[in-house]
């Protein structure tokens, strides 16, 4: 069984500065502040709504904060032209929870992509470091098929194969567990470990799963409603005495108390 | 950036060093299978190599499989904890011939 040992260097490759986000004119995220350390395992983890998933999408560059600033390899990316973001691009991997692959591409070609498109090696060369990307996450041998003939737990694990093929210095997983049996989530959890453990790789992994994010995690931010309750360890996550953590822990639902005049403004003000 | 090559015991040794990485790995590739061709058995010595990511270790694969389709010797030497890791990541720990040091070998041959 492996282990979650930090192996991370004081050397930040993420740094998130008080950032805030809307959609419309509700705020999802609230000055949020996080750091990465190179060869972190960081999980975000929070329930349905926290603005997890959001968060992801502003460490991916989808979009633009309203305020704040998004630092990635030290670089604010909100600054970058669109060649400098290229270049961190081709830095970093990214496991879509669906899979996010190519229906129409078999799975050698899905991983096979990002070579593709981002470098001129010898095509024998692309070939070799794909097989041996799906070698690594057991998926030798099914490099011909079509996405649609993997289970859930495949399809998870070629996205990784992709997310990785160039050897991202920063990986995001999101969401590696839902779905899966518990057996086939476990597996993916000490993948997840090795990789962190063979590669110079920082991973950032989104997760409401508790299970995997306790096993896998160096540090766990944990997100609530656009905030951050907490940053830190597994056992000071575990023994947090924020009454909302350990909500989100033991899986009490939180009681929300109705303001009546926001819930009648809610249903009733303004127009679609 | 050129990867200089010494023989020894009977071996091409090529020597690589600094990151192989996917700037570098072309030109290891090269190096490596410029070796081979001439029908000669290779080592790759990897003791001066800071890191090797999937490219590089892509090319010594290609090595091996050129070595081994023509009958020739083709082994590792001096393999870093950090490369052996990314080697059996992928399991090629197990496939590779894989020395401690030169000093340790046989002849090759020829």
């Amino acid at each position: 069984m492996m282990s979650a040992q930090p192996n991370h260097s004081r050397d930040s490759v993420i740094e998130v500065s008080n950032l805030v986000t809307y959609y419309g004119r509700h705020k999802v995220l609230d000055d949020v502040s996080l750091d990465v350390a190179s060869g972190e395992i960081m999980v975000i983890m929070g329930g349905s709504g926290s603005g997890k998933s959001t968060l992801l999408r502003y460490l991916l560059g989808l979009h633009r904060a309203d305020s704040g600033v998004v630092r990635l390899f030290g670089r604010d990316i909100n600054t970058l032209n669109s060649r400098e973001w290229m270049g961190l691009r081709r830095r970093m991997g990214v496991a879509f929870q669906g899979g996010a692959l190519f229906n129409s591409m078999t799975v050698g070609e899905n991983v096979r992509m990002p070579l593709r498109e981002h470098t001129r090696l010898d095509e024998n060369t692309m070939r070799i470091m794909s097989r041996m990307k799906l070698e690594v996450v057991n998926l030798a041998g099914f490099e011909h098929l079509m996405p649609s003939q993997l289970s859930g737990g495949m399809l998870k694990r070629a996205a990784l194969a992709r997310a990785l093929v160039m050897d991202p210095a920063l990986l995001f997983f999101d969401e590696p567990s839902a779905g899966l049996d518990p057996v086939v989530a476990a597996d993916l959890d000490n993948l997840i470990l090795r990789i962190r453990d063979a590669m110079r790789v920082s991973i950032v992994v989104v997760t409401h799963e508790l299970e995997s994010a306790f096993k896998i995690a160096d540090r766990i931010t944990v997100l609530d409603q656009g905030r951050i309750l907490m940053t830190g360890t597994v056992d000071e996550v575990r023994n947090s005495d924020i009454a909302r953590v350990r909500n989100l822990l033991s899986r009490t639902c939180d009681e929300q108390l109705v303001d009546t005049d926001d819930y009648l403004q809610r249903l009733t003000g303004g127009t679609d | 950036m050129a990867f200089p090559v010494e023989e020894k015991h009977g071996f091409l040794v090529v020597l690589l060093h600094g990151d192989v990485d996917l700037s570098k790995s072309p030109a290891a590739r090269k190096v490596i299978l410029n070796c081979l061709k001439k029908r000669r058995h290779v080592m790759v010595d990897l003791a001066a190599v800071d890191y090797i990511d999937s490219s590089g270790v892509a090319s010594l694969v290609e090595g091996f499989q050129y070595a081994r389709s023509n009958d020739l010797e083709f082994a590792l030497v001096g393999v870093s904890e950090a490369a052996m890791n990314v080697l059996r990541l992928a399991r090629l720990d197990q496939v590779f011939r894989i020395h401690a040091s030169l000093d340790e070998l046989p002849d090759g041959g020829d």
